[in-house]
């Protein structure tokens, strides 16, 4: 089986940047990951790419061959969708075709475009990752989903919106030195609290914002890498994607995340890793209760303990296991169909020693990427490792 | 955004919003005793094709719930509105709360399944009604 590699990755900054289209976000963000890969065009067998509201906000289907053309490659492109996790479900299938052998060079990535859209026509957008008939008839958007799993939470196993807080917090604090991020700037506890509410208990500031931007990988083999000499020293060492019911109310828990489970228990075994090994993480936080959520079902925390990592300082920037040290979606920022492949991107550059946060994971050998499709229906975790 | 022509049913929802309001509220159920909502050809839990109604039991006990203040469009008027979920043995629903303050609901709620209708569209939303006593419902 062939290791992959990751050989370049590219960012757009992610903000609002509503007179930006998708495929000139996808352009500038292909050309920087293959700028970074120092591969040539005519290498790239195939283009992979996420997306998630196209048809909704651009009125835009078939987005395969367009971001082809973007990119400037001639090769077969294909989309994918899985909500929020359209961004790391390509670079799953990716992993998968360099493993096998049938690729060596693939561009992998995904954009979204959300702040052209009014509020309630980006809410209503996002709303179509519930259940049309079940979830969204009965007025449920995507923030009151996760209000749903806090308030569930909160009565199982205790915790506050105070707790929950923290986590934007910190997540701000991570963002400050992230020139990419959508939201650069330090907010404290009673900012959260006080906050506008969108979906109780859920506020203004435990939601992330509605972004646009767009990511980029190139995905090489071990041997194409070596061959060509490519500064590739991380390799994605381990993928897992886990399922669940679609509607919230079928699920098993309302404040746990199977899926998630799952998809870290494949991961996790396909790596040859144990949780204990992770030593960095970005996690889907959609909301603070997305983190909490998270880090639970990934068992980088006890059930009922997620709740307080961020206030105890276990996953800050100078915690023991730092989370979202990217800024998280939360201040990051969230153009849905980018994020996955954003995480890979992020981490890819914090374990190679040139993201701002670098400095802070200085001995980091082992991280993961945890990406989630609406209330965690769908969920991707990757395992991404230092190998050369 | 499209828009789909006017009264097109939706086969098994529609029906079943039907017998909510007619009081004859039903799930559906397998073999095995999992429980689902329509429609369906098989059960989505085993697979069963052994796929049967059941009368819904009466009541239900809120699980969770938020207060809505952003809304989809298609409920602007309707903000802020409470929605919850709510436990009915075989099957959970996901529905409206109404006839209550927002600040008087809480967890452990009983409460019936009704049908409303949304302030900003006219459509059929699935409402849950309070129990003040045991032998409201
Ligand atoms: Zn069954």
């Amino acid at each position: 089986m062939s290791e992959v590699r990751v050989a370049g990755i590219g960012l757009t900054p992610f903000g609002e940047y509503a007179e930006r289209t998708t495929r000139e976000l996808f352009a500038e963000a292909s050309a920087s990951a293959i700028d970074d890969a120092d591969v040539a065009r005519t290498d790239v067998e195939e283009v992979l790419y996420g997306n998630f509201l196209g048809e909704l906000s651009e009125r835009q289907g078939h987005q395969g061959p367009l971001m082809a053309e973007a990119a400037g490659v001639q090769a077969p492109a294909a989309r994918y969708e899985a909500a929020c996790a359209s961004g790391s479900a390509p670079v799953r299938e990716a992993v998968k075709r360099i493993r096998s052998g049938e690729s060596d060079v693939l561009l992998v990535g995904g954009a979204e475009r959300m702040t052209n859209l009014t509020t309630a026509d980006a809410t209503g957008a996002l709303a179509t990752a519930a259940d049309d008939l079940w979830e969204v008839r009965a007025g449920v958007t995507f923030p009151s989903a996760y209000a749903l799993m806090a308030r569930a939470y909160f009565d199982t196993y205790g915790g506050s919106r105070e707790a929950l807080a923290h986590v934007a917090v910190k997540n701000h604090e991570h963002a400050l030195s992230n020139e990419l991020a959508h939201q650069q700037q330090a907010i404290d506890v009673s900012d959260v609290l006080e906050a506008p509410r969108i979906s109780s208990p859920l506020g203004l500031y435990d939601s992330c914002p509605i972004s646009d931007g767009a990511a980029a990988l190139v995905l090489t083999s071990e041997s194409y890498a070596e061959e060509h000499g490519l500064d590739a020293s991380v390799a994605i060492t381990g993928t897992g994607q886990g399922g669940d019911r679609l509607a919230l109310h079928d699920r098993e828990f309302l404040a746990r995340s199977p899926a998630t489970r799952r998809a870290g228990e494949r991961a996790y075994d396909d790596a040859g890793i144990s949780a204990d090994e992770v030593d960095v993480a970005e996690v889907h936080d959609c909301f603070t209760i997305a983190e909490v959520l998270a880090i639970e079902a990934l068992d980088l925390e006890p059930i009922g303990e997620g709740i307080s990592a961020a206030r105890d300082c276990r996953t800050t920037i100078d915690g023991d296991r730092p989370v979202n040290l990217s800024g998280g979606l939360k201040a990051k920022g969230h153009p849905v169909g980018a994020t996955g492949t954003a995480q890979i991107a992020e981490i890819a550059a914090l374990l190679r020693g040139d993201h701002p946060n670098s400095e802070y994971v200085e001995d980091a050998t082992t991280a993961l990427t945890h990406n989630a499709g609406g209330t965690v229906a769908t969920a991707i975790v990757h395992v991404l490792e230092v190998v050369a | 955004m499209s828009e789909q022509r006017d009264h097109v049913r939706d086969d098994g929802f529609d029906d079943w919003l039907d017998a909510i309001e007619d009081g004859e509220p039903y799930y559906l159920t397998c073999s095995e005793e999992h429980g689902f909502l329509p429609p369906r050809h098989v059960c989505p839990a085993c697979g069963s094709a052994d796929v049967e109604p059941a009368p819904l039991p009466a009541t239900g006990i809120l699980e969770t719930f938020t207060v809505t203040s952003v809304s989809t469009p298609t409920f602007e008027d309707d903000a802020p509105y409470v929605v919850a979920i709510a436990d009915f043995g075989p099957v959970r629903l996901t529905g409206r709360v109404v006839e209550r303050d927002a600040d008087d609901v809480e967890i452990g709620m009983t409460v019936e399944p009704d049908v409303v209708s949304s302030e900003t569209s006219g459509e059929r939303v699935l409402a849950f009604r309070w129990c003040s006593t045991s032998w409201c419902c």
